[in-house]
């Protein structure tokens, strides 16, 4: 019985999203296969990985992934120069966590001159994120926004309860935009439509279906990413066909498995080197099911998904 | 091929004798096609019949067990390609190599880490399953020492042995009579000694080839051979390599039926770094490994690989949920707030998570709801004022708080005079609708 390979061809494909500007910019998705699937189409960009940096200094990170960058984190500028720099990021991603009411409540103002002095000091692309609090997201990242305008950087996170505003200025600034829902395929498929009803382009949009760590409900994201893909690629439904972020530190090193100590828990083994394992193993399985933009916080997690990603592709 | 609902009906004996359990030969015939039930079943069924039905309605992925004991792991019987179809079936095997070039103490240590590497999570206890015994030397006298030495330490853990040389691998599967070891290493070169070799001592067959092409006239030459059980190792070492091979595998065995390829995959994921390792083992696991071969198993490894393993291999259809207890946060003092949730893992995760982030110390009570969320528990008649009365009242906090003040979520916020009449002494505090409110109402609570 001779074998033929079964291979498939998909009526639909992942939009490529173009982020930044010049020799740095880069574009995520575009491909119209299943995640790494190039044996049978085109998987024309590698996944993106940003490093995380914040407005304020990671007191609450664990020590473990405060300590990478314990000289530059006092400063989101000087932060940020290092990923670029020192780290060779290929983005970065500024969460402007300082801002949320329940932290230092940051004002608007002091949003918009990290943006712009973060702005200023590097070149490759820039994410920038609220402190996911819908009322206080839409007044800063309007502002922040209007301050990174023609800059195209990626905004978010937008979600139904704000889209509406940090859309309109992601329009009107020339950025692209993180559209989050929660773990549903339906509620994500309904923000992308009504996004694209206010006349927001469905081909500037990159889908969060919300991320979890490894053993706190990564199932749900696994398979939630891959029943869009599938929609995406099989169903060639329009709504579905953005390319996916899985927003992967600020999840995994709060979990217990990322703090305790092996003096408390011996069968856990190593504390440092399970922290850098959760974050690495947690960002390939969403790679796996279809996430093109990660944002990720260890530089050792992040090599080992880099040279992950060269194997998969190489 | 597989046959339709028709073509197996016409089989049957058709005589609607309900004595399968289901009301018509057609019904029945119509599961038999979608591989939901068993051809058994039918005590009827024709001698004739069932050869012909019995190779069309065999799991398109051969079921064989790996090892005997409480030890041994069931392998293949998968039958979806995404685990949001359906449950996959038979989680994957984790196998740590061993050298036969390694020293006796090297060795030694790693079986124990083997035997050591046992670890609960949420009410499974999870270790690495297999050890991989290879024949590096060349030399069949160390493989057989190194065969006795896992076999003295760790009778009961399933085995594979790795060896080109069939009079090798005969010599050190007399270690493991009637343990269902793998004999590993056949390929076009030696595949009628290996065949013969593994089929004398009751072993599955290990069939390694070049490609997926290669492999599918391997398996064939086995099974005329007379072997029934094989896994199956395409040659894939890259990550990219594993994926592929592993899903044109896969969909081959399922959407093609195609029996040369219906058999338990082997992924050797083995690499110098050790996190690189942990992930591509972790492609092997999300997508259709069986059986995975590392080679080293550090313990902050095994919990991340496990975990994974957990998580790809829960059953979508059936919530997860977490143990019925008073969860402490922090070290919470006999002040500390009292929280009630449902034990849908989701809502656990997410509550648990905002109120770590509140850095408050707090008692969180998660209630038995069948897995439910907290607004279908409650719609269900699962999470009421009776059974939350009855749940705080047995599970002995009282006895470790001063204050008599429970706080439940704000979408039950009606319950909360009922709760009140059925617990006397208490009083109910409705807290937040959602969890991501929780650190700044626990914080102003603090403050006042």
């Amino acid at each position: 019985m001779p074998f033929t390979p079964p291979k498939e061809s998909y009526s639909g494909k992942v939009y490529g999203v173009g982020v930044g500007e010049g020799d740095s910019a880069v574009t995520v998705g575009g491909e119209n296969v299943l995640p790494f699937h190039s044996f049978e189409g085109e998987t024309p960009n590698k996944p993106i990985i940003a490093y995380e940096i914040q407005d304020v200094p990671p007191s609450d990170w664990p020590k473990d992934v405060q300590e990478p960058f314990k000289d530059v984190s006092g400063d989101p500028v000087q932060w940020a120069k290092f990923c670029q720099d020192t780290l060779k990021a290929k983005a970065i991603a500024l969460r402007l966590v300082g801002t949320h009411p329940d932290m230092e409540d940051r004002s608007v103002e002091d949003a918009v001159k990290t943006v712009t002095d973060v702005l200023g000091a590097i070149e490759v692309p820039l994410v920038i994120l609220g402190s996911n609090h819908a009322e206080k997201d839409a007044a800063v990242l309007v502002a922040v926004s209007e301050a990174a305008k023609d800059r195209n950087c990626v905004i978010g996170k937008a979600q139904e309860a704000n889209y509406k505003t940090i859309a309109a200025a992601a329009i009107a600034n020339n950025h692209k935009l993180i559209a989050m829902s929660e773990l549903d395929i339906n509620l994500s498929k309904q923000l992308n439509i009504l996004l694209t009803q206010m006349g927001f382009d469905k081909e500037k949009l990159i889908t969060d279906p919300m991320s979890s760590a490894l053993g706190y409900g990564l199932e749900y994201t696994y398979s939630v990413m891959e029943r869009i893909r599938l929609a995406a690629l099989t169903q060639n439904d329009e709504t579905m066909q953005p390319p996916m972020l899985g927003d992967v530190g600020v999840y995994v090193w709060k979990t217990k498995e990322t703090h305790a100590p092996e003096s408390d828990l011996p069968e856990w083994g190593s504390l440092p080197e399970r922290g850098i394992a959760w974050e690495a193993v947690t960002a390939t399985s969403l790679l796996i099911a279809g996430a093109e933009l990660l944002v990720m916080r260890h530089p050792k997690a992040v090599d080992a998904v880099d040279k992950f990603i060269a194997e998969m592709e190489g | 091929m597989a046959l339709t609902g028709v073509a197996i009906f016409k089989l049957l004996p058709k005589t609607n004798c309900k004595k399968c359990g289901f009301p018509t030969c057609l019904a029945f015939a119509m599961k038999l096609a979608q591989r939901q039930t068993e051809l058994d079943l039918c005590p009827d069924v024709s001698d004739e019949a069932k050869a012909q039905l019995g190779e069309a309605s065999a799991p398109p992925i051969r079921p064989i067990t790996l090892g005997a004991g409480d030890k041994a792991v069931k392998m293949g019987e998968e039958t979806v390609m995404f685990r949001h179809e359906k449950k996959f079936v038979n989680p994957c095997a984790l196998a740590v190599e061993i050298k036969d070039t390694e020293d006796e103490a090297a060795a030694s240590e790693k079986v124990q880490a083997v035997l050591d590497s046992e670890i609960n999570r949420v009410g499974q206890f999870l270790r690495v399953d297999a050890i991989v015994l290879s024949n590096d030397s060349g030399d069949a006298g160390k493989l057989e020492a190194l065969a006795k030495l896992v076999a003295g330490k760790a009778p009961d853990v399933p085995v594979i042995i790795s060896t080109a040389d069939a009079q090798a691998g005969e010599a050190a599967l007399k270690s493991f009579e009637g343990k269902k070891p793998v004999l590993y290493g056949a390929t076009a070169d030696n595949l009628d000694a290996m065949a013969a070799a593994a089929k004398a001592a009751g072993a599955t067959l290990g069939i390694k080839a070049g490609s997926p092409d290669e492999l599918s006239e391997l398996t064939e030459k086995a099974k005329a051979q007379g072997v029934e059980d094989i896994v199956m190792d395409s040659g894939a070492r890259k990550a990219g390599e594993i994926i592929r091979d592993n899903t044109l595998i896969r969909r081959a065995a399922l959407k093609k039926s195609f029996k040369p390829l219906g058999y338990p995959t082997i992924t050797f994921a083995v690499r110098e770094d050790s996190l690189l390792e942990a992930l591509v083992v972790a492609t092997g696991i999300a997508k259709y490994s069986s059986i995975i071969v590392l080679s080293s198993i550090e313990k902050w490894k095994n919990l991340a690989l496990f975990t994974l393993r957990q998580n790809i291999y829960t059953d979508p259809q059936v919530p997860m949920q977490v143990e019925q207890k008073v969860y402490d946060i922090g070290e919470p003092a006999k002040n500390a707030p009292l929280l009630i949730t449902t034990n849908f893992s989701l809502t656990y995760f997410i509550v648990s998570g905002e109120v770590e982030n509140s850095r408050i110390p707090t008692r969180l009570a998660v209630m038995d709801c069948e897995g439910l969320s907290v607004l279908t528990a409650w719609a269900a008649g699962k999470f009421t004022a009776t059974k939350i009365a009855q749940f705080i009242k047995e599970s002995g906090v009282e006895d470790n708080i001063e204050h008599r003040e429970l706080i439940i979520p704000g979408y039950v916020a009606i319950l909360s005079g009922a709760i009140e009449d059925k617990l006397e002494g208490w009083k109910i505090t409705v807290g937040p609708r959602e969890a991501n409110a929780l650190p700044a109402f626990l914080k102003s609570r603090e403050a006042a």
